[in-house]
């Protein structure tokens, strides 16, 4: 078991627009991406979002060696709750998630 | 065959101007600029004005217009003020009309206005022409009157329309990112696709190429997709960086949402034809059967004041958490009682979790804890009030009953803050229109000296 953040380049996160969020996993190299593309379990990057896997969108980008996630933003970007006004921190969650 | 220079992602932000003018000697057909985005937050909507400060703006917009004089092509700016609401475009336009003054330039200025009415948007509600996309607030007629802002995203037609006016510059509202640069070429008959797809991958300057800094990027569209090039002498553009620009910022790297229909670029393919140069054709448009355009909408959430207390001792710090809930529930409770109107109170851990929140499983602290109070109520002064309620807790709140009173490190005097309206994004809809102008208003005024 290694940390995605061991095995890939970059992980991005971002707001796509104010109620969506995205993350782009940049594996680097074609062995990297089979890794992630193959060992990293959508239900559990739904889990450590605190959503149903059903909301979350996953798009395995072979040509790229990119993997990208877009979920419903957990909170309304700037909202009375909202900490992070550009979704740029989200991406630290994956980082330690271990495939 | 339509070459739009792009001088950068946004105005205000900057831009190699060796590279500006070396795209200028490209001979474009038209400049495109963004102007904002929402991105930075609800408070430019709710307030109707611009990030970027009006010093910043007016010196990069009169470069910008020295170059559109230069080439003699249109130069036009979407979004205008950050926001793209009425009053940001005002503002624009009012640096425009004293840039022209000052150089003694005689314009033909072509300004296309996006807000919208409350009454003419619950009128559409009623009448089931607003729609949810996916991840949408509830709303309902009403919702709309609570707006201080509603703003319609204006696709291609809009900024057609406002080029076939003849203006030499074209300020509009809230526009999609890519309408204002696919606007041309898909007026002069380049591919559909190509023109779309184009567009979002320049919408960022030069962020789709080696030197994002470098902002300015060369677009040629033509009969079968577009080539673009970066205008930086260092930067470089790669069929990855190319076909990575569609991934940002957007929710679905191969589908997007335009007025009037979507870009797919399933089966676009980019080719490198030096090792700057990326050509890009197979991306495909497909029209919808209704127009709609996006809305956008900000309404007031109330009024906040914060403050904040450095807590250092390490028996505080252990029990940060508990100390936070147990200031929590006492201020609230007492303020409760005596003042009237809603009001909220929140602690954030800076250094702990503020970032990430609950979301966050790390657990650690550091030597030293931020205790950020935020205070949220319906009233500016009843915001102020609870705060100073607040601060005998930050000050001097003891974790047990038993032990000598605490005094924590508060970096300010006064240490409350007032941040004033705070403002809230309401709308992810769309809005079906029998005419692409109809939610639009379109005016030319001759400016300059």
């Amino acid at each position: 078991m290694t940390a995605l953040s061991d095995i890939v380049t970059k992980i991005r996160s971002k707001n796509a627009g104010p109620f969506w969020l995205t993350i782009d996993i940049f594996c680097g190299s074609a062995d990297a991406y089979d890794t992630v593309s193959n060992g990293l379990d959508t239900a559990v990057v739904a889990q450590v979002f605190g959503i149903p896997v059903s909301t979350l969108k996953r798009f395995d980008i072979k040509d790229l060696n990119i993997v990208k996630f877009s979920l419903p933003r957990p909170e309304i970007q700037g909202i009375r709750l909202d900490r992070d006004m550009h979704g740029a921190s989200f991406a630290q969650i994956l980082t330690t998630l271990e495939i | 065959m339509v070459k739009v220079l792009i001088p950068s992602g946004a105005l205000g932000l900057g831009y190699d101007r060796a590279a500006l003018a070396r795209g200028i000697t490209q001979k474009p057909d038209i400049i495109a600029i963004d102007g904002g985005s929402t991105d930075s937050g609800p408070h430019y909507l709710g307030t109707g004005t611009s990030k970027y400060s009006r010093n910043s703006t007016k010196a990069e917009w009169r470069e910008l217009m020295q170059a559109r004089a230069e080439a003699g092509v249109p130069l036009v700016i979407g979004t205008a003020g950050t926001c793209g609401a009425d009053s940001a475009v005002d503002w624009l336009v009012d640096i425009t009309r004293e840039i022209a003054a000052e150089t003694g330039a005689n314009l033909k200025l072509a300004v296309l206005k996006s807000g919208q009415s409350a009454a003419d948007m619950a009128t559409a509600f009623d009448a089931g022409r607003i729609t949810p996309l996916p991840a949408a607030p509830d709303v309902d007629a009403d919702t709309f009157a609570t707006c201080t802002n509603i703003v319609a995203l204006a696709g291609a037609e809009q900024i057609q329309a406002a080029l076939d006016t003849g203006a030499d510059i074209v300020i509009a509202g809230r526009t999609t990112d890519t309408a204002i640069i696919s606007a041309l070429p898909l007026a002069r008959g380049c591919h559909a696709g190509g023109a779309w797809h184009g567009a979002k991958i320049g919408e960022c300057g030069a962020l789709a190429t080696t030197s994002p800094n470098s902002g300015t990027i060369l677009i040629e569209f033509d009969a079968d997709g577009f080539t673009m090039t970066p205008m930086g002498t260092e930067a470089r553009a790669t069929p990855h960086t190319v076909s990575a620009h569609m991934l940002y910022e957007n929710s679905d790297p191969w589908i997007l949402f335009e007025p009037g229909g979507h870009l797919d670029v399933t089966g676009a393919t980019y080719t490198a034809l030096d090792d700057r140069v990326v050509r890009v054709i197979g991306s495909e448009w497909i029209p919808s059967d209704r127009y709609t355009v996006k809305l956008e909408g900000a309404r007031l959430a109330g009024y906040q004041t914060v403050s904040i207390t450095l807590v250092r001792d390490p028996r505080y710090v252990a029990h940060i958490r508990e100390w936070c809930d147990d200031i929590q529930t006492k201020c609230t409770a007492k303020a409760k009682e005596r003042v009237d109107g809603e009001f909220t109170i929140e602690l954030r851990l800076i250094g702990v979790d503020a970032t990430l929140g609950a979301l966050d499983t790390s657990g650690k602290t550091g030597t030293e804890v931020g205790v950020m109070g935020i205070v949220t109520a319906q009233t500016e002064a009843l915001s102020r009030e609870v705060a100073k309620m607040l601060n005998p807790y930050l000050l001097h709140h003891p974790l047990t009953e038993q032990e000598e009173m605490p005094t924590f490190a508060f970096p300010f005097s006064p240490p409350e803050m007032p941040r004033g309206a705070v403002h809230e994004f309401c709308l992810n809809h769309v809005l079906t229109l029998d005419n692409p102008m109809d939610a639009f208003h379109l005016s030319v005024e001759d400016i300059g000296a």
